[in-house]
């Protein structure tokens, strides 16, 4: 049940409904377009940020145990599964990025009519940043 | 003429939701609502759904149209080719009274918090004190269906009447500003929304609810401004 500052009206029905019923909500694509697209892929990358921040971590904390395992790690790195990896990790850091000024705009009351775009050109914009990055890590490599 | 197949979520609380499908030709210059209204007519007088002016103005007539929230009334048949298959599901996000029709309750306790009636001076006929009129919105709930945050907070306030205090705020003529402020700065108010934009793209009268939450963020933000300043001289 949520709670509320002041007397606000609540609907009962959405109250009463179960965790699962009212998170399903946020993925109900049906019908949808770029706005909700743009809020998932917002939700599933910050998640992901997340997950990669401890993530990046713990493979730091390879340095500790000495050159060996460092190095083991790098060779890890330069396999063509990791770049895949790499690639994913830095369309989410570029989307998510772009797409939260985007929000941060909107949210503010600015460009509402021109969501749709803002969103298409986040999104192709994040693309071609990581088609440019991973180039250049296949070029270091 | 066009022939279609309304397929049409048939049921209620307590009976399962079935599709039921019903072939229907109708001139091409009609809308969704005159296949439905057709389907009832010659078909099913058992089909339940809500409309009263065929225009875009009560505000009853709202259905998700193939998954979108649209006014029946304003769709037309012609968006639709020779024997299509239109899919017809009752709003989201609202208890569900049976077939095409939800109780907008939860709209309109929302609305009646913020004491809506709400109409231009200039507006208003000779004699009459009071108007119910809210400017462009017509309370036709398609945003409340459309948008995630109502059908997972319950106590939202959600995209017109945001919208609706913003109008009141921008016009005030009276009103308390200081409830207003408390209803739109609540955690539950304009803070909640998450730009996911629905709103803006299924609302058939042009109010765009996100580009007032965003307007309200700015008015509470400058307003807290103006109030920390005002503490500090004193
Ligand atoms: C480039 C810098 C960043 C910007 C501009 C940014 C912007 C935003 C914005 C505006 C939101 C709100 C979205 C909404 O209202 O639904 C958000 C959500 C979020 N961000 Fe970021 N962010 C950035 C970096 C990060 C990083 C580095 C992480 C993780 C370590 C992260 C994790 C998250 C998470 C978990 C959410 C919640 C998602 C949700 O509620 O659906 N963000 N971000
Ligand atoms: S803001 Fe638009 S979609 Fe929402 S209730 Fe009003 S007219 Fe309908
Ligand atoms: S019948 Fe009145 S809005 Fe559609």
């Amino acid at each position: 049940m949520d709670r509320t500052l002041s007397s606000l009206p609540v609907s009962e029905h959405v109250a009463r409904a179960s965790w699962w019923r009212r998170a399903a909500a946020w993925v109900d694509l049906h019908g949808r377009r770029e706005g909700w697209l743009a809020f998932i892929l917002m939700r599933v990358t910050g998640i992901g940020l997340v997950f990669y921040l401890f993530l990046h971590l713990t493979v730091l904390s390879t340095l500790a145990r000495g050159r060996q395992a460092w190095d083991a790690f790098i060779a890890l790195a330069r396999s063509p599964l990791f770049v895949a990896f790499d690639a994913v990790l830095i369309f989410g850091m570029l989307y998510h990025g772009l797409n939260g000024l985007r929000v941060i705009l909107l949210g503010l009351g600015v460009g509402s009519r021109r969501q749709a775009v803002l969103f298409w050109g986040a999104f192709v914009l994040s693309i071609v940043l990581t088609a440019v990055a991973v180039r250049m890590i296949l070029m270091m490599g | 003429m066009r022939t279609l197949n309304l397929r049409i979520v048939r049921g209620g609380p307590g009976r399962p939701a079935t599709y039921q499908t019903y072939q229907v030709s109708v001139d091409e210059h009609l809308n969704i609502l005159d296949a439905v209204q057709k389907v009832w007519a010659t078909q099913d007088p058992t089909l339940l759904f809500r409309h009263a002016c065929h225009h875009a103005s009560c505000g009853l007539c709202g259905v998700r149209v193939n998954g979108r929230e649209r006014l029946m009334c304003l769709t037309p048949i012609a968006e639709f080719p020779e024997g299509a298959t239109v899919t017809l599901e009752p709003l989201r996000n609202f208890p569900w009274v049976g077939d095409l029709v939800v109780d907008v309750k939860p709209l309109m306790d929302r609305m009646a918090a913020i004491q809506a009636p709400y109409v231009r001076k200039d507006e208003l006929t000779a004699g009459s004190e009071e108007g119910t009129r809210f400017e462009d919105c017509i309370e036709c709930g398609l945003c409340m269906s459309a948008c995630p945050v109502v059908g997972s907070d319950s106590a939202y306030l959600g995209p017109s009447p945001l919208a609706m205090i913003k109008r009141l705020l921008e016009e005030p003529r009276g009103r308390d500003i200081q409830s207003l402020c408390a209803l739109a700065g609540d955690a539950h108010g304009a803070w909640r929304c998450h730009s996911v934009m629905e709103c803006v793209e299924v609302c058939p009268s042009n109010v765009d609810p996100s580009q007032a939450i965003g307007w309200l963020r700015r008015y509470l933000i400058l307003r807290g401004r103006r109030q920390l300043a005002g503490a500090e001289r004193r």
